[in-house]
């Protein structure tokens, strides 16, 4: 991965999303409701999520961004329906460290689904935060169901 | 005889750089100027050769420093049409707005004796600003209200970004004790009726606070033609370093203020539980001061006066408009402020149709030109104008035609790219 065409940040998929935004409008009966906000550009999102059994049922979110915060979102909405807790943990983790990795980690596909296009992120420190937001977002929704 | 921009920019060693494999094309002057090399080489020399804290000390290099950072402050004096002792040194616009801010509050606490009665804010009182300020001039004045009870009101704009000046006459009354605003938005690139403004403000006895952090850079200041009593400006806006600003205020009220930080220098004796202070503007000038940047900004506006300021404003404004037309001309793109043809300085915010102003950001950054994105510290503005960002380009004396055609053709390829 290197920053030498900007299709590596703005990957064709992650366009799609952008435009697309899977899970896009909130659910009427939600188990926990997020709110998250990105400081350093006003970027935000209301996350809602519904669990039962231990498993998250589905996803649903409103909010404003830059195309990679809104693919962002979107793509969580598809990876995370129907995983169990530990299993959104496991995507977290794997999606942070692809993050965080500078161009090393190009994300496990397996794990991540169409995430892994934010791979390229991980070479644009500043828009970290924003490929984060829903994420963020999501880990505390999740943290105010009880386990 | 217009600028010769090919020799202004001879003196700029970082518009030399390159960015992504491009030229740079630096469209963020707004935000921080660049520096030229007289700026870097005065502070330089300052260091290497005179460096001493200033009013202490009996020194030779203490009297030099002194001595340098006395000039300067002439220098900025002769600048704005003020004199020295209405200059004061500030770590920039922020701080001085906070500075007229909290003297206001302390005389409000009833410090400061009688001659700062004039200062003194209560309940019933009222602050006026304007919806389009950068939240420096804003927050200080939230503030200031929230610690005196006393009423913060502001002027609204219209759907274009212009000042309701039919609200104005309203809202600036008898109530009202300071209007502050923005010489130039920082969004719009606008420049608000100055005079109209003062004679709403003189006509009831209110204190005048402009903040000409975005015009000081564009156009020729003169603050006794402004008939204003404030006046702020940010030293690395205009081709100055970081960390220096100007407060300028009439001498008359600088001297019945009562301080703002206090501690070395800005006394005349000191007792274990009293202090008597200075007059202006070593009274607001407490403890060790930044001689170089003084120094650095002292030479800017010489690199600004050597240009002459009315033909850096004739060249500002023909950027202003190329910009402005330039943008209007775009499929997709949404001029903020002035239309093209009327008047604006060298800044121009826009939007791009179904692109975020980030990634309009990062699109231009690929292509070597570094905008602002954001709220540019003006959300009441952007909220007003139903947006949540925008994408500002602003220029300076270094900025090209070149500069402007790489700008907006980048512009214009923004949506495709993001299949908007």
């Amino acid at each position: 991965m290197s920053r030498e065409d900007l299709r590596n940040l703005y990957q064709d998929v992650l366009v799609d999303h952008s435009h697309e935004r899977h899970g896009y409008g909130l659910l009427e009966d939600p188990t926990a409701e997020s709110h998250g906000i990105n400081r350093s550009c006003g970027d935000e999102i209301t996350l809602h999520i519904r669990a039962g059994d231990g498993v998250v049922e589905s996803i649903g979110w409103t909010g404003q961004g830059c195309a990679i915060s809104q693919a962002s979102a979107s793509m969580l909405s598809d990876i995370v329906a129907g995983l169990t807790r530990d299993e959104c943990t496991r995507c977290l983790d794997g999606f942070r460290s692809m993050l965080q990795s500078r161009g090393t980690d190009d994300g496990d596909e397996e794990l991540l689904g169409d995430a892994v296009a934010l791979s390229g992120v991980s070479l644009y420190p500043p828009r970290i935060n924003c490929a984060m937001l829903a994420w963020t977002a999501l880990e505390d929704g999740l943290s105010r169901i009880d386990a | 005889m217009p600028l010769d921009i090919d020799r202004i920019r001879a003196q700029f060693p970082v518009l030399r750089r390159r960015v992504n494999d491009h030229p740079l094309v630096y469209l963020d002057s707004a935000a921080t100027s660049q520096k030229p090399r007289a700026v870097l080489d005065a502070e330089r020399a300052f260091l290497e050769h005179h460096n001493a804290a200033v009013h202490r000390g009996a020194h030779a290099l203490a009297a030099e420093a002194t001595e340098l950072f006395e000039v300067s402050r002439e220098r900025l004096a002769r600048f704005l049409g003020a004199t020295a002792e209405e200059i004061v040194w500030t770590a920039g616009a922020t701080a001085a707005l906070n500075l007229l801010a909290y003297s206001f509050s302390n005389a409000s606490s009833g410090r400061g004796g009688a001659q700062a009665e004039r200062f003194r804010l209560r309940p019933g009182d009222e602050l006026v600003v304007t919806e389009l300020e950068h939240h420096a001039n804003l927050i200080p004045w939230q503030e200031l209200a929230g610690r005196t009870g006393a009423t913060l009101r502001h002027i609204g704009v219209d759907d274009a970004g212009r000042l309701r000046m039919d609200e104005a006459a309203g809202i600036i009354g008898e109530r009202t004790r300071v209007l502050a605003f923005a010489h130039v938005s920082n969004v719009l690139g606008a420049i608000n009726p100055v005079a109209e403004l003062v004679a709403l403000a003189r006509r009831v006895g209110a204190l005048v606070v402009l903040d000409a952090c975005q015009s000081a850079p564009h156009l020729p200041l003169d603050v006794k033609a402004l008939d204003v009593d404030f006046a702020v400006l940010s030293g690395h806006k205009m081709l100055g370093p970081l960390g220096i600003g100007v407060l300028y205020g009439r001498r008359e009220l600088l001297d019945a203020m009562p301080p703002f930080l206090t501690g070395g220098s800005m006394i005349t004796s000191v007792t274990m539980e009293h202090a008597e202070y200075l007059p202006s503007p070593a009274r607001f000038e407490a403890g060790t001061q930044p001689v170089s940047q003084a120094i650095g900004l002292a030479a800017a506006v010489d690199f600004l006066d050597d240009l002459g300021m009315d033909r850096v404003h004739e060249r500002d404004a023909e950027l202003g408009q190329a910009l402005a037309t330039g943008l209007a001309a775009i499929p997709g793109i949404r001029l903020l402020g002035p239309a093209p043809g009327e008047p604006r300085v060298g800044l121009a915010g826009f939007i791009v149709d179904g692109v975020h102003s980030h990634d309009v950001g990062q699109f231009l950054d690929e292509l070597g030109i570094a905008v602002r994105v954001g709220h540019h510290c003006a959300e009441p503005l952007h909220r007003r104008l139903g947006l949540a960002a925008s994408t500002r380009a602003s220029t300076s004396v270094y900025t090209t035609d070149a500069d402007l055609a790489a700008f907006l053709d980048g512009v214009g390829r923004v949506r495709a790219f993001f299949r908007a």
